[in-house]
């Protein structure tokens, strides 16, 4: 295995020309945030930018806390009601924390992919149209141009052209997580967030996603939380370690990679970890 | 803009509906069954009296007990456990063990889901069709029958869920030491499920303690003692069902008093069911 | 010693393996058995009315004149009457147990729900009678003032206010079947996975179009089972019906205030005072048709089933 080995792990060259610094904008930003599920204090002090059309990746032994951290930022949590936030968590400047705050317009905002594929018990067509059918009213050509964009989008489009009145079961693995995605950007989000999207599929549906990934990054933010080292070094652009709920370090994935700052990271990265 | 603010506004208001018509509909349904259930404890309490469990069912315009139909109902509920309980055991091992591929498998598990559902009333029609009307009159042990058809099914469900239930490796443990299938099936399977069926029997005794239809062409009813069982038998339900209908005040109130032990016995046959059932997942 | 233990041992297996397998087939004969002995009942009936008793209303057991229509006319309209009341409510409350409940009340009220479905009918029949009727009858004139004036509905909510009548008898079916139906309905809402219904608020839908949009398509199969079994136990419940449907062999207009009789009262109320002959067999042929609508019903949901699971397997 590359993570054994000392040696910084080889990371994507499609990132040499990213764009300068200056230019970062700050879409959303954890200002010492704590999360707690009941009495557990889960993160701890969270400080953190995303930036804006960039892909950032939360990694860390299972546990650490990175998904948690991602589903903050849609408000997932609040479907329990054990689980809690406190501090600031800004999207575009706004605290998405406060109570006034209208979830379900916070979550069209915010598009989520999970772990396994989750395609509505309904066709590949009305599972794209479904969430855009709850943010606004299109007539039946602009939703059938709606469809086929964010399928051409998930990189889908050619595989089910002919079949969108089929159930969105029906598809493989891969094809239902990229429908997954192609249901996530329909309803043009801001930031699309990835909790281990590819840990249930096969090496080249995996590629594929990652693939989609890098093009998509022009039009949303991504957030994805991985457990998979190379692929965050592949596809990301700034990289947070995590364990035990804090954040142990974040900057930009080369960095991390290559040249981490905190011995405790360079550990887990090359594999020294535990 | 204006537009999706205003579909925001109307998908928030229709979610708000439907969570009130939700709470409406909990209060709905817990209004009526606290409605109905305070109703037999206040009326059936007052009803309660020592007398209840020593007299017989009286006539019309005196007042009396419940006794014989008390005794009677036990009798009935009892024998049909009996009866009914092995055969249900039996086709369930059959259904779990041995048929589970096999065409009279299938079609019997088939079968058992409409008896499952079947009315009960048409179990006494088939009692009285077979049974009844070849005997001449109606009597204690057809009662039996009719209620041990109605504990059949439910066991035989049960049965097999439970043994279904006992993982696989359990099973091949014992056969690797040489035991013959009966052997496996009788002496390990059956036992790490026992809690299992025995709560699918509770809940059998339970559905046919309160069973009235099919006892009406059956059983029938007695004002008097009897424990023979070839003669018709007094039992709580078809009791209470006389007496409640009639435009007596006393018979009425003794009716109240039955529909409360009926009530009060089967609830506590369930909780212990679920008690039983609960201890064995739990371990 | 070796062989005859190993016979010994192949004849238990014998053994037990043949008498489980009688009772299977014994179970499995049941259901034949019942039918073969209630056409054999209503032998003489059948003969004698043929296919006309089914739409025949009259009930003329001195004239010896029978049909089944009124009996069949009860038996469908309480049904329909129950399930349009139970079907509505038992999803509200499957809704609240799985998606509004407070935790700490979801299982306490959930035991409720499964304990109050054990009750037995006779509870709620005569309740139904001694209870709910003298308040009903109150409460009739109101809605006939109401609903009664409706176009076209209102016919179904008028007449005198009696108190018993096929809607009362509905009503109390409503009551009986709920529990049942809504603890099928929490079940199957309960096993949809918390992924699925993160991923439609994920896209910002609200908790009513998750559950309608897809928790309710994810689970119809079990949904619609639900509904079946309340159904099935409506249509062949007796006790709950009996005591307040009114036992009249007659309908004289379309409301539902009507007094009525369902198969299953009249099979109550006449059996065992009905003279032998024709009056038994003529009740014993309206058992047979009740059986073979709730067979009919139960085929149906379970041939429903298997074309939507089909439908899904043809899908993957």
């Amino acid at each position: 295995m590359q993570e054994s080995t000392p040696l910084p792990i080889a990371v994507g060259g499609n990132k040499n020309d990213d764009h300068p610094p200056a230019e970062l904008k700050t879409q959303i930003a954890f200002r010492n945030f704590d999360f707690y599920y009941g009495m557990f204090h889960a993160l701890k002090n969270i400080n953190l930018d995303i930036y804006h059309s960039h892909v950032t990746a939360f990694i860390g032994p299972s546990g650490c806390g990175k998904s948690t951290l991602l589903r903050a930022i849609n408000r997932m949590y609040d479907l329990y009601p054990d689980q809690r936030a406190e501090g600031e968590l800004l999207l575009d400047g706004e605290n998405v924390l406060d109570k006034g705050i209208d979830i379900n317009h916070l979550r069209a905002r915010v598009g989520m992919v999970f772990q396994k594929p989750t395609p509505f018990p309904m066709a590949i067509y009305d599972n794209i149209a479904f969430g855009v059918n709850l943010q606004e009213r299109l007539s039946r050509t602009e939703m059938d141009d709606r469809v086929e964009w964010a399928l051409r989008k998930a990189a889908l489009w050619d595989e089910v052209k002919g079949i969108l009145k089929q159930s969105g079961m029906s598809l493989s693995g891969g094809q239902q997580q990229r429908l997954c995605i192609a249901r996530g950007i329909a309803v043009k989000p801001e930031v699309l967030l990835l909790d281990e999207p590819t840990s249930a599929l096969d090496p080249i549906s995996t590629m594929r996603i990652e693939e989609l990934i890098s093009e998509l990054k022009q039009e949303f933010t991504i957030v994805i939380v991985t457990h998979n080292m190379q692929q965050a070094a592949r596809i990301s652009d700034y990289t947070a370690y995590m364990y035990l709920g804090e954040m142990i370090e974040y900057g930009v994935t080369d960095q991390i990679f290559i040249k981490p700052q905190k011995k405790a990271t360079e550990d887990y990265i090359t594999g020294r970890f535990g | 803009m204006n537009l999706g603010l205003s579909l925001r506004a109307k998908r928030q208001w229709a979610n708000r509906l439907a969570l009130a018509m939700s709470m409406l509909a909990m209060s709905f349904g817990l209004v009526w069954l606290i409605w109905i259930l305070f109703d037999v404890f206040q009326l059936g309490l007052s009803g309660i009296s020592l007398k209840l469990f020593t007299e017989m069912t009286p006539p019309p315009g005196s007042s009396g007990g419940l006794l014989n139909a008390i005794v009677g109902s036990l009798l009935l509920v009892g024998m049909a456990t009996l009866l009914g309980t092995p055969i249900g055991i039996m086709a369930g091992i059959y259904l779990a063990e041995y048929g589970q591929y096999t065409w009279l498998g299938r079609s019997t598990r088939f079968i058992n889901d409409i008896l499952l559902s079947a009315p009960s009333i048409v179990i006494g029609l088939f009692v009285y069709a077979v049974y009844v009307s070849r005997v001449g009159k109606f009597s204690g042990f057809s009662g039996v029958i009719a209620l041990a058809l109605l504990v059949i099914p439910v066991v035989v469900s049960t049965t097999e869920n439970m043994l279904k239930l006992v993982p696989n490796s359990l099973r091949e443990a014992v056969f690797a030491l040489g035991a013959p299938k009966w052997v496996v099936i009788s002496k390990v399977t059956l036992r790490a499920s026992v809690a299992g069926v025995v709560t699918g029997v509770l809940l059998a005794v339970a559905r046919i303690s309160g069973e009235t239809a099919p006892l009406l062409f059956t059983a029938l009813s007695n004002q008097f003692w009897s424990l023979n069982l070839n003669e018709p038998i007094a039992n709580l339900p078809v009791t209470i069902f006389k007496f409640a209908m009639s435009p007596f005040k006393d018979w009425q109130e003794i009716a109240w008093a039955g529909v409360f032990l009926i009530t009060l016995g089967v609830l506590s046959l369930n909780i212990l069911a679920r008690i039983l059932f609960r201890q064995k997942h739990r371990s | 010693m070796m062989a005859t233990a190993r016979r010994k041992r192949s004849i238990g297996d014998w053994v037990f393996f043949n008498i489980t397998r009688l009772f299977a087939l014994l179970t499995l004969l049941m259901l034949g058995g019942i039918i073969a002995s209630l056409v054999y009942g209503a032998w003489p009936s059948l003969k004698h009315f043929g296919f006309p008793f089914l739409w025949t209303p009259d009930w003329n057991p001195p004239m010896e004149k029978f049909g089944a229509l009124i009996p069949i006319y009860g038996t469908l309209i309480t049904s329909l009457i129950a399930l349009a009341i139970a079907v509505p409510v038992s999803f509200g409350i499957a809704l609240f147990l799985t998606e509004l409940s407070p935790t700490w009340l979801r299982r306490p009220l959930g035991v409720a729900i499964e304990l109050l479905a054990g009750i037995p009918s006779i509870v709620y029949g005569m309740w139904g009678l001694l209870v709910f009727v003298p308040l009903f009858s109150k409460a009739q004139p109101f809605i006939a003032a109401t609903l009664g004036k409706l176009p076209l509905l209102g016919a179904l909510f008028s007449g005198p206010p009696l108190g018993i009548g096929l809607l009362t008898a509905g009503i109390i079916l409503a009551i009986m079947i709920i529990p049942f139906i809504a603890s099928v309905m929490r079940d199957v809402f309960e096993v949809t996975p918390p992924m699925l219904k993160e991923s439609a608020y994920g896209l910002g839908a609200t908790t009513w179009e998750v559950v309608w949009n897809v928790v309710l398509p994810y689970t119809k199969v079990g949904v619609i089972g639900g509904i079946m079994l309340g159904l099935g136990r409506a249509l062949g419940e007796t006790m709950a019906v009996t005591f307040v449907i009114g036992n009249t062999n007659s309908i004289n207009s379309a409301s539902m205030f009507e007094p009525g009789n369902s198969i299953t009262s009249v099979l109550a109320n006449e059996f065992s005072e009905a003279s032998q002959g024709i009056y038994t067999a003529s009740l014993i042929e309206l058992g047979l048709i009740l059986f073979l609508i709730t067979l009919a019903v139960l085929v149906f949901s379970k041939l429903l089933l298997l074309h939507l699971s089909r439908q899904e397997g043809r899908a993957t």
